[in-house]
Parts: structure tokens; C-alpha cells; sequence
């Protein structure tokens, strides 16, 4: 086997490592050499200069996801998008209706947004995915209402990696006359994004998911039919007043070069990838007692998500050093319950404990993966021999039936 | 995020493994659930002189729990029952350096060891008299 460096980066979907390319040019825009000055002076070189940048950027954002430049507005991050076009819509289409609809596996950002709308006197219905992840587009119908104003689904999941069929979703809400909000955070730069085609009106981008700077994305707002928002952030009127505040010239333009790159090697990149994600779930799917969380078939490249029966996915990690991955298990969190994500797709919660989440990108290797299977391998055999569970499983007790004492 | 003591428990695990749950000499005491993420098997051994001669455990659950019950297994060797009574999880949890959202990991060691004896007792009722005897004298 060649060699590998260790710890191995397995966890691509929380975030990526900054392209060089991306780096030389946010490099660019800091020092007194560089282009250092604030985009919104115009009574002087240094501001033109930066403004030049930062249009430029919000060209090739606006290009990889075929929208209009104009369409563009930056934000610190997907968060902030998803705050953003939910309440920002919300509060400004208010007097027509009080009713929103979203998913439960959605990203906080989204989830914690449609709470504070609660709190303001909206509704919000929470959908349930099928088995699989995916949203079933007749219950999705069937939530809409006379009063619904804004729908938030987003395109990829980041635990479980399956892909909404954003294109379905979208009609139907033309139909209905239903605003609709997608976070895109997880798909932008891996899978193709035509808006110019997808029923879409807001959609929320970041940069550090595809090898740009964290700190950084912007909300696409559809002009043609044109969607108000109303601002959350006020201040110096920057972005059309829609996100006031000094423009990060140097995040900015490493979220264009990011976006830029990733328009022109994605195709090849998710090809790769793609092998790559094969041959890990090829190497351990044989394991007993291992299941995949989430559709295969409509799922991004980079991400496995996979419950190792009767071994808790904490001390699952912690055998798994080498491999920097995250789990659903309630230990790595603070709140001591398991994925919601993985819940809400119906895994019990003993599989949802024991879930791990590998998400691969452009940088990992077939040596990596290799060496990945070879420490899993080991990592399961360890644990279930150490598992009061296996040991039942195999004794041939059913776990179900058991009268577990708990506190 | 995990001390030294933790990982080396982790790493080595004391007494692992499994006896008979029918053997009259051996208690086991199974606590947690498997939908709270804990679930530790603790087993005693103890000899004609009511002393614990060996331990075994099996634990589903996170590095703490792992930890906490083979440190439980070392500790119980060589105690009476009475005397394996008196660990309590605030001394596993220092040991350890648990972390405080792990404090539970160590409750949970502290009940398995009560509930293996109590196992223990139940299975030879003829010792609670001497027990009690021994407890009282």
C-alpha cells in the first residue's frame, strides 16, 4: 500500500480546504500592494479597483449557476442567505399570508429561522422525507395552503447527501404562487444548477463547501418574475440595501475564483469522486449488520453515510482516528440526541447512534480509501467484540424485546 | 477533548470479554439502552470467600462508557461485595477526568456494578443471611 499522511480529511461536506488558486487571489485583494480598498469609495482608484473585483466575482458566481449578475447578493455565509430569504421574504409578502412549509432534514440555518417566524405569529409545516431522504412531492402538495407564502426545501442534504428534486418542487410552487427558497450550500459546484431553467426564486450559496474561504456566499434573488425581500442587516445601503455592510473584497473574490473553478472541473471532479465514493462503499458494505442512510441513486458524489449496527458511532470514531469524519451519534453533540436528520428519515435510534458520515472531495486519494477500509475493518471487528448488543445479536436475542433499564 | 487515562482505557481495554451468565459463581448486572447510545455488561466472579476474583464487561456506548467500565472491572478485583458497593461514580468520573457531559457514562458504571451483585445475591440467596451477618457484625 503507498503511503498515506495521517489524519485523513474524510469530512468534506462540513467544510474544504481553500484552493491554492483561490488563495493567490484573495491574496491579492489585502495588502498595500494589492487591491485593498473598500468597493463602495468612488471618489478614487483604490475603490474602483475593488468594486472591479468584486463585480467580476459576482460574475462568475452568477455564471455557474446560470443567473443574471444582478441576481447576486452577497452574505457572510449560507446562514446568513438562508435567514435572509426566509424572513426576508416572510416579513416582506406578510399580508399575504402567514403559512410556510419546509422539511425536517433541513439545515438549522432554515429550521431555526421558520422558529423565530413562529414566534411572529407565522405557521410552518414541517414535512416529513420518505425512507430514503427524499421529499414525496404529493404530501408536498398536500401541505401547501391558500395562505402559504414560502416554501424551503434545500437542494442537497448535508448528513445523508441525497438530492431533492428541486425542478418538481419548483412547479409546483409556480403553480401554487408559492415563493420558493432553496439551500444550495451542498450542491453548488457539484451537481449543475440552471436557473434560468429551475422554477427557483431564492437560493442560498457559501463558499467554503467548494475550496473557497469561509466567511462568504451570497443569495441569488430571481429579478424576472422579481422576488422582494425585505433587509435584515441595515446599514450603508451596500447590495441594493438588501445586506449592508463594507464588501470583504478578498473573500469575495475567492468566492468567484472557487466558483469559477468549479464551473469548469466539476464534471471531471465528480467523476472521480464519484469512483472513489464506489470503491469505499464497495470495501465495507459486505461488513454484517451495515446500512447506507439514504437514496443512492440521487445522492452527491462525495458523501456515505452508513450505521454500523450494534457499535456506537462516538467510540466508532475514536477507533477511526486516523479518519477525520463526523457522526450522528448524540456523544459528538452536545445535546445528547442522535441526528436529527437521521431520525427523521425513521432509523431508529439506536442506527442513528451508530452512524458515520465520510464525505470525500476533490483532494482525496484511492490510497486514502484504501487505507480507510482497511481501519474500518479493524474498527468493527474491535468494537463488536467489545458490544453487549453484537453479543446478543448473535446469541440470536431480539434487542427489541428486551426490557432495557435506563435512568 | 478526552484525557490521557480515557484513550489508554479506550486503547487497552482491562478485562473485556464475557462468562457464563449461567455459572452460579458469576453475577451480571446489563444497564442503559440501546436508544440512549449506553449500554454496559458488567460481570463479577467471586470465590468461596465472597471475594470478586475476576471481572469482565462489554460496553456499547461512546469512549467514556468504555473507559468507565473497564476501570470499573480493575477496581472490583480483589473487593468484597460490600466493599465493590462503595465505588461510587464521582470516583470513576475523577479518575477518568470525565468531561461533565460524560458524568452519566460513570452513573451508569456504578449501577451496572449494583446490578451484577444484586444478580449475584439473587442467584445465591443462601449467602444474603451471612451477608447481612457480615454487614451487621
Amino acid at each position: 500500500m503507498s503511503t498515506v499522511k495521517l489524519p485523513i480529511y474524510m469530512d468534506y461536506a462540513a467544510t474544504t480546504p481553500v484552493d491554492k488558486r483561490v488563495a493567490d487571489k484573495m491574496f491579492a485583494c489585502l495588502t498595500g500592494e494589492g487591491v485593498f480598498g473598500n468597493p463602495a469609495s468612488r471618489s478614487h482608484l483604490f475603490g474602483w479597483d475593488a468594486e472591479k473585483m468584486i463585480e467580476q466575482a459576482r460574475d462568475q458566481v452568477a455564471a455557474l449557476i446560470n443567473a443574471d449578475p444582478r441576481e447576486i447578493i452577497w452574505t457572510s455565509g449560507a446562514t446568513e442567505s438562508d435567514n435572509l430569504a426566509i424572513k426576508g421574504a416572510a416579513h416582506f409578502y406578510k399580508k399575504k399570508g402567514k403559512h410556510l412549509v419546509t422539511l425536517k432534514t433541513e439545515h438549522k440555518a432554515v429550521l431555526d429561522s421558520m422558529r423565530q417566524l413562529e414566534r411572529e405569529g407565522y405557521e410552518v409545516t414541517y414535512l416529513e422525507p420518505e425512507a430514503d431522504g427524499l421529499l414525496d412531492l404529493e404530501k408536498f402538495k398536500a401541505a401547501i395552503r391558500e395562505d402559504t407564502l414560502l416554501a424551503s426545501i434545500m437542494h442537497v442534504n448535508s448528513e445523508i447527501g441525497v438530492i431533492q428534486d428541486i425542478a418538481a418542487i419548483g412547479a409546483i410552487c409556480r403553480e401554487n404562487r408559492v415563493i420558493f427558497h432553496v439551500d444550495a450550500a451542498q450542491s453548488a459546484g457539484k451537481i449543475p444548477i440552471d436557473l434560468a431553467q429551475l422554477p427557483v426564486d431564492l437560493m442560498s450559496f457559501c463558499a467554503h463547501k467548494v475550496y473557497g474561504p469561509k466567511g462568504i456566499g451570497a443569495l441569488y434573488v430571481r429579478r424576472k418574475p422579481r422576488i422582494r425581500i425585505e433587509a435584515q442587516i441595515h446599514g450603508g445601503g451596500h447590495e441594493r440595501s438588501l445586506r449592508s455592510g463594507t464588501l470583504a473584497t478578498h473573500q469575495i473574490v475567492g468566492m468567484g475564483e472557487a466558483f469559477r473553478i468549479a464551473a469548469a472541473e466539476m464534471a471531471e471532479d465528480d467523476t472521480r469522486i464519484r469512483r472513489l465514493r464506489d470503491r469505499l462503499w464497495d470495501g465495507i458494505k459486505d461488513i454484517e449488520a451495515v446500512y447506507l442512510n439514504g437514496d443512492m441513486e440521487h445522492r452527491i458524489a462525495g458523501n456515505l453515510n452508513v450505521s454500523f449496527e450494534y457499535i456506537e458511532g462516538e467510540s466508532l470514531i475514536m477507533a477511526l482516528r486516523d479518519l477525520a469524519v463526523s457522526s450522528g451519534s448524540a456523544c459528538t453533540s452536545a445535546s445528547l440526541e442522535p441526528s436529527y436528520v437521521l431520525r427523521a428519515i425513521g432509523r431508529v435510534d439506536q442506527l442513528a447512534h451508530s452512524s458515520v458520515r465520510f464525505s470525500i472531495g476533490k483532494y482525496t486519494t484511492e490510497a486514502e480509501i484504501d487505507y480507510a477500509i482497511d481501519k474500518i475493518h479493524a474498527a468493527v471487528s474491535k468494537l463488536r467484540d467489545m458490544s453487549p448488543l453484537w453479543e446478543m445479536y448473535k446469541q440470536g436475542v431480539d434487542l427489541e424485546s428486551v426490557q432495557w433499564v435506563t435512568h | 477533548m478526552y484525557s490521557e487515562k480515557i484513550i489508554d482505557h479506550y486503547e487497552n481495554p482491562r478485562n473485556a470479554g464475557a462468562f457464563d451468565r449461567n455459572d452460579k459463581t458469576v453475577g451480571t448486572g446489563v444497564v442503559g439502552a440501546p436508544a440512549a447510545g449506553d449500554v454496559m455488561k458488567l460481570q463479577i466472579k467471586v470465590n468461596a470467600d465472597g471475594i470478586i476474583e475476576d471481572a469482565r464487561f462489554k460496553t456499547y456506548g461512546c469512549g467514556s462508557a468504555i473507559a468507565s467500565s473497564s476501570l470499573a472491572t480493575e477496581w472490583l478485583m480483589g473487593k468484597t461485595l460490600e466493599e465493590a458497593l462503595m465505588i461510587k461514580n464521582t470516583a470513576i468520573a475523577e479518575e477518568l477526568a470525565l468531561p461533565p457531559i460524560k458524568i452519566h457514562c460513570s452513573v451508569l458504571a456504578e449501577d451496572a456494578i449494583a446490578a451484577a451483585i444484586a444478580d449475584y445475591r439473587q442467584k445465591n440467596p443462601e449467602l444474603q443471611a451471612t451477608d447481612q451477618q457480615a454487614a451487621s457484625g
